[in-house]
């Protein structure tokens, strides 16, 4: 027996919001009959372009029935852009976490959101059509290769559990494993950056301030002052138009130690003191 | 919460009479059968006795009966030593329903080099014997056919398929873990070499089973050790669970008729009532021959899985063949090959009963079942579209 979380058993008993909307701005059907799950989703949107209602019907096991429960549940409120960027992973951790075997269900509630955002925008369905690799389940290439990329999947099994690819007859694992090993020979993300010591930290740090902070600060009439630094602490003071803005304290957060984490160690926090 | 239990293909439970003759072997009498000391010897005249209770029941002679681990084991254990004792010969015959016992094992033996025949079923889950007969071969060192399917309860015409193999001096090894206990066997009568079954398929306990081996069949041990079993199997015997087994199998001869007679007509009452009150429901299976206790219906357009949990929330045990719950991403591989239309087969549930259910159960799942499939057919999408599409058809 699975081992399902409290909240994936109370939506499954309990599903909310079950049904269809009655002329929906936005409806999907993904998934058939054949596969063993499906999923159609139907919303209607208000005249602020939020998510006023969201209905579901599903066939499939428990938890494809309580994912879809809760993505109706998520979405209610919500605007379109804020919708769009549900996860799967979101689905899954609303439930308190699925088994792995059935985060498919959870990949699915995504796919149905998209389809039927798509279809309210009336845009072309997100790209996810191309080669067909799963013959038994029809998961398509650009499929496969999202969640390889989005989760970080190693291997054939961990794709079968996302997409139930490879989970019917088996012939397509020698393919999904080369979409896998294809992707992970890629670069990956932006340039590792060089563990500074902490002369080259400190230096940087004046550096991005003298180039990159006070400029934009001066624009306003402020400035800034770096004071010391204390392992991750930047110890700065406020000058000029800054010393007695009320919104100094933002700024400090939201931009001067936004650039310092971005530009030089993520771990940096500004801390402002007395000059 | 009480629980009402039509799962018993899956396992059963422990007689309770069983359990008594087994309990005095745990602490008490504790010897090893082997010993020379009568300390030892008084439990060997106890797997003695087990042995004869075992053949009796299946029309063997004691000595015909080796006890093993398990079905599986059995299993393993009699197509292994076919392959051993007849190393020229390279092909199998099989079908394509067997419990994964020997589903896995062919498919392993496919990979060392064998070639494996594994025969298809009809609509009904029946073979054809015919087509059989021409799979068989000079080069067929065993046939290996199930008595009776555990998911359908459909039963195999293995008799007749024995006859057939002995013509051709092909060994034949029957998997009838699901069919001892629930239906009459008599080995006395019939070619069948080799046999498996189960303890805890019929009220004995988890991890015993045996192997029949007709006497005169050339033979070769799976687990080599010490002489146990006539050296046929090493291992010191589990003897509390082998008495359980011995007794379980008194029981079952004992049974055999009400099995017949009670167990059957309380699936009966269970499947005509379902049927009756469901719509878009069918039996999945061979009606005329099958096991008395198991019933394997289709609920269309809704989903095997949701079915189980929600009779749990209601202390009813059942499975189902479903994608969700066979641990693969398809249904059951028996409902396949006999070419379920995906709509039922995922929407599959197996009940299998035993001489412990009362008609006051059943009653119960007969009226709790109906609104929990209208309440899922209500969640599926298909619903509606499909019951549309099917009534349109049939008009």
């Amino acid at each position: 027996m699975w081992e399902y979380s409290e909240k994936v058993i109370d939506h499954f008993l309990n599903p909310r919001n079950v049904g269809e909307v009655e002329n929906p701005d936005g409806e999907a059907l993904v998934g058939n009959i054949t596969c063993g799950d499906a999923l159609k989703l139907t919303f209607k949107v208000d005249e602020n372009g939020r998510i006023k209602e969201a209905r579901f019907k599903t066939f499939g096991c428990a938890s494809a029935i309580a994912s879809a429960s809760a993505l109706t549940e998520m979405v209610k409120g919500m605007t379109i852009e804020e919708a769009a960027k549900i996860t799967d992973e979101d689905i899954a951790n609303y439930l308190g976490g699925l088994p792995k075997e059935k985060i498919h269900c959870s990949v699915m509630g995504r796919e149905a959101l998209e389809k039927a955002i798509a279809h309210y925008k009336g845009e072309a369905i997100p790209g996810l059509e191309g080669e067909v690799i799963c013959e038994c389940f029809g998961v398509t290439k650009p499929e496969i290769e999202r969640v390889v990329r989005d989760h970080g999947l190693k291997t054939v099994e961990e794709v079968t559990n996302y997409t139930k690819a490879g989970g019917g007859c088996g012939g397509c694992a020698d393919k999904i494993q080369e979409i896998i090993d294809h992707i992970q020979a890629e670069p990956q993300g932006p340039p590792v950056r060089p563990k500074l010591t902490n002369l080259q930290k400190i230096r940087l740090i004046e550096e991005t301030i003298q180039q990159e902070i006070r400029p934009a600060l001066q624009q306003d009439g402020g400035d800034l002052e770096l004071i010391d630094v204390v392992g991750n602490r930047v110890l700065v003071a406020t000058r000029g138009a800054c010393a007695s803005c009320v919104a100094a304290q933002l700024t400090l957060k939201d931009f001067v130690e936004a650039k310092l984490k971005e530009l030089v160690a993520p771990e940096l926090q500004v801390e402002e003191v007395a000059s | 919460m009480s629980v009402i239990y039509l799962d018993n293909n899956a396992t059963t439970q422990v007689d309770q009479t069983v359990l008594e003759a087994m309990l005095p072997y745990f602490h008490d009498l504790y010897g090893n059968p082997s010993s020379m000391h009568s300390f030892g010897g008084q439990v060997g005249r106890k797997v003695r006795e087990a042995r004869e209770q075992v053949a009796a029941l299946i029309g063997a002679q004691p000595d015909e009966i080796v006890f093993t681990s398990c079905g599986t084991e059995s299993d393993n254990t009699a197509i292994r030593s076919a392959l051993a004792t007849f190393p020229n010969k390279r092909h199998i015959v099989t079908t394509r329903v067997e419990h994964p016992a020997i589903h896995a094992l062919v498919a392993r033996l496919a990979k060392e080099g064998y070639r494996v025949t594994e025969l298809p079923v009809d609509g009904q889950g029946r073979l054809d014997l015919f087509q059989y007969e021409q799979a068989l071969t000079p080069d067929t060192a065993i046939v290996s056919l199930m008595w009776a399917n555990n998911e359908t309860g459909v039963i195999f015409p293995v008799e007749k398929a024995a006859a057939m193999a002995r013509n051709k001096g092909i060994l034949f090894h029957t998997d009838a873990v699901q069919a001892v206990g629930k239906i009459p066997i008599d080995l006395s009568r019939n070619g069948i070499d080799l046999l498996s079954l189960s303890g805890h398929k019929l009220h004995a306990a988890k991890g015993v089973g045996a192997l029949y081996v007709r006497k005169g069949t050339k033979f070769a041990p799976f687990l080599v050790g010490g002489h146990q079993e006539k050296g046929r199997r090493g291992g010191t015997e589990n003897v509390p669970s082998i008495i359980g087994l011995g007794k379980a199998c008194e029981l079952a001869a004992q049974r055999l008729e009400s099995e017949n007679i009670i167990v059957r007509a309380l699936r009966d009452k269970l499947e005509n009532e379902l049927l009756t009150r469901i719509p878009h429901s069918r039996v999945n299976g061979d009606q005329k021959n099958r096991l008395p206790n198991t019933s394997n219906i289709s609920f269309e357009f809704i989903e095997g899985e949701a079915i189980l949990l929600m009779i749990n929330e209601l202390g009813i045990c059942a499975s189902s063949g479903s994608a969700c719950t066979s641990g693969s991403l398809q249904p059951s591989h028996v409902l396949r090959a006999m070419g379920v239309p995906f709509t039922m087969a995922h929407g599959s549930i197996r009940f299998s009963l035993s001489v412990f259910n009362t008609e006051k159960e059943i009653d119960y799942v007969i009226e709790k079942f109906p609104p929990i499939i209208e309440r899922l057919r209500h969640l599926s999408p298909y619903w509606e579209v499909g019951a549309a599409i099917c009534a349109s058809v049939e008009s």
